[in-house]
């Protein structure tokens, strides 16, 4: 059933898998037992390291260390249909991100254009009613080191992205609580992050103010049933169902509600996309109007195949993976063997909700001796399929083109 | 590629406190203290390479970057100085562009 209202699961009771102990310490490994990964990306550099060095983190893939960029290994995605907290993506925009955050100070504010200003404690916060959604989380970049030609910015593979279970109270519970004056028109999210430079634009990003209130964004203090990693926002983070993650703010201890539009550097400068389709022009195209990037588009992998892989001609196999509809529900799964020529649906796993990564599954036999692609798409509920050929933009954002997989049965 | 791997200055560790918010739901939070690690990889040597770059973020940004124009080496450059206010002097752009082009350009 495709629920997008978050659910109330105040009968359900989770504890935390560290609960009890005083102290956790957790060894990581020395510098020299990291590993390598070589990603494709076109033209290079793609290798990068693995490390497990990052606090409440596994082993991720380095793409910068400071402030960190860290990209889930994608063999993670065949794993399950949650990505687990200690493999999920990170990104920070500044480098000057608190280490340590106490749970009886922490305040968040809410102030700006409404009847009551607050500041809540997180016992506050905890007190509000409580709902769960399941809700894909994807940079807006992810996959920018596909992008042909190639563009500047964080060079990610596809693993920019993760999937949880997301426990915490409604933001329009919390700005009723405020009491929005009748002419407030956005939310300003910003967090306990800050620039090195003093006078650097402080991250903070912004919601229209009928978004905010519609009853499905959230403000998060449970990431899979456990309290979020640091780097991924702890104590509380702004879950946006169907966009971005760039609207996600993590650390967030302020909502201001504005009068007027944000005319913040985060919010109408960075971060925006060509008012076109697939947000595509080609390479220095003039006159391209920029909209706020927005909704999410529908994405499928196979997880269980790597690029190169061989089989046995003439001998069913299995592939399996994910897809997410973007700023809605999956509504099929299409799979190839022969490069695009021909499509079977996939069989699709169970609905976690309509944010959320769907799993799907086929069996399909590769008929001779010879190469072959293997390709996957899929197509929302609001019957939006992914294109066959790749977008393009100079910020390297929204690619979800239907991958291409080459393989060998012999 | 010839490029440095990265060693960690510090390894990562974390403390869970004994302090903890907790709602009549279940659901506790409880205090994170942690250390970040830090990177020595460094730039490659030479003409314009003394920039303030590595104020703002560690040298594997720039050094996992692909090959770029010159017109979008001086895009990022004049981003970092800007947008967000990296400590350039305008008179050193020419020579930072320069330098990027010369480490991991196409023209």
């Amino acid at each position: 059933m495709l629920n997008s209202v978050p659910r109330p699961v105040s009968s359900r009771r989770y504890f935390l898998r560290s609960a009890g102990t005083a102290t956790l310490a957790l060894l990581t490994a020395p510098a020299w037992a990291e590993t390598m990964i070589d990603l494709p990306l076109p033209g290079g550099p793609g290798r990068r390291p693995v490390t497990t060095a990052f606090p409440q983190k596994g082993a991720m893939i380095l793409q910068r260390t400071r402030p960190p960029l860290l990209e889930t290994p994608f063999e993670v995605f065949d794993e399950s249909v949650f990505t687990p907290n200690d493999r999920f993506f990170v990104r920070w925009h500044w480098a000057l991100i608190p280490t340590e955050v106490n749970v009886k100070t922490f305040r968040l504010a809410v102030h700006g254009h409404v009847n009551q200003t607050l500041s809540l404690s997180l016992d506050d916060i905890l007190a509000l009613p409580q709902v769960e959604l399941a809700a894909v989380n994807q940079c807006s970049g992810n996959s920018r080191g596909y992008f042909s030609p190639r563009v500047a910015g964080g060079e990610w593979s596809n693993g920019a992205m993760g999937n949880a279970a997301w426990t915490g109270v409604r933001l329009k519970d919390v700005l009723d609580r405020a009491g929005l004056k009748p002419r407030a028109v956005q939310v300003r999210f910003s967090g306990l992050d800050d620039p090195v430079v003093a006078d650097a634009p402080k991250f903070m990003k912004s919601l229209d103010i009928d978004h905010a209130r519609d009853g499905e964004v959230m403000l998060a203090y449970g990431m899979n049933h456990e309290q979020l990693p640091l780097l991924n926002g702890f104590p509380l983070r702004v879950i946006v169902p169907g966009w971005y993650s760039t609207y996600w703010a993590k650390m967030l201890n302020d909502i201001e509600v504005l009068d007027q539009p944000d005319t913040n550097y985060w919010t109408k400068t960075a971060y925006t996309i060509p008012d076109t389709p697939y947000a595509s022009i080609y390479p220095g195209e003039p006159n391209v109007r920029l909209v706020p990037i927005n909704r999410m588009v529908p994405r499928s992998f196979i997880t269980n195949i790597k690029s190169g892989d061989p089989f046995h001609a003439g001998r069913a196999a299995l592939a399996r993976g994910i897809a997410f509809g973007g700023d809605t529900g999956v509504a099929r799964v299409d799979f190839s063997s022969d490069g695009g020529k021909s499509w079977q649906a996939a069989e699709l796993g169970k609905d976690e909700g309509k944010y959320s990564f769907r799993q799907w599954q086929i069996q399909f036999t590769l008929p001779v001796k010879g190469d072959y692609v293997l390709m996957v798409r899929c197509t929302n509920s609001q019957g939006v399929a992914q294109p066959a050929a790749p977008n393009w933009n100079p910020s390297g954002f929204m690619r979800n083109v239907i991958e291409a997989m080459p393989v060998v049965a012999g | 590629m010839g490029r440095n791997v990265p060693m960690f200055a510090l390894v990562a560790g974390i403390t869970l406190s004994t302090f903890s918010a907790t709602a009549q739901n279940g659901f506790s939070l409880k205090s994170v203290n942690v250390d970040l690690p830090t990177s020595d990889r460094v730039l490659p040597d030479g003409p314009g390479a003394d920039v303030a770059c590595l104020a703002c973020h560690s040298a594997g940004m720039v050094l996992n970057q692909p090959a770029l124009s010159k017109a979008q080496w001086q895009a990022e450059v004049e981003k970092m100085r800007l947008a967000y206010r990296a400590p350039v002097d305008p008179k050193d752009v020419d020579a930072i562009v320069a330098y990027f082009v010369r480490i991991a350009g196409t023209d």
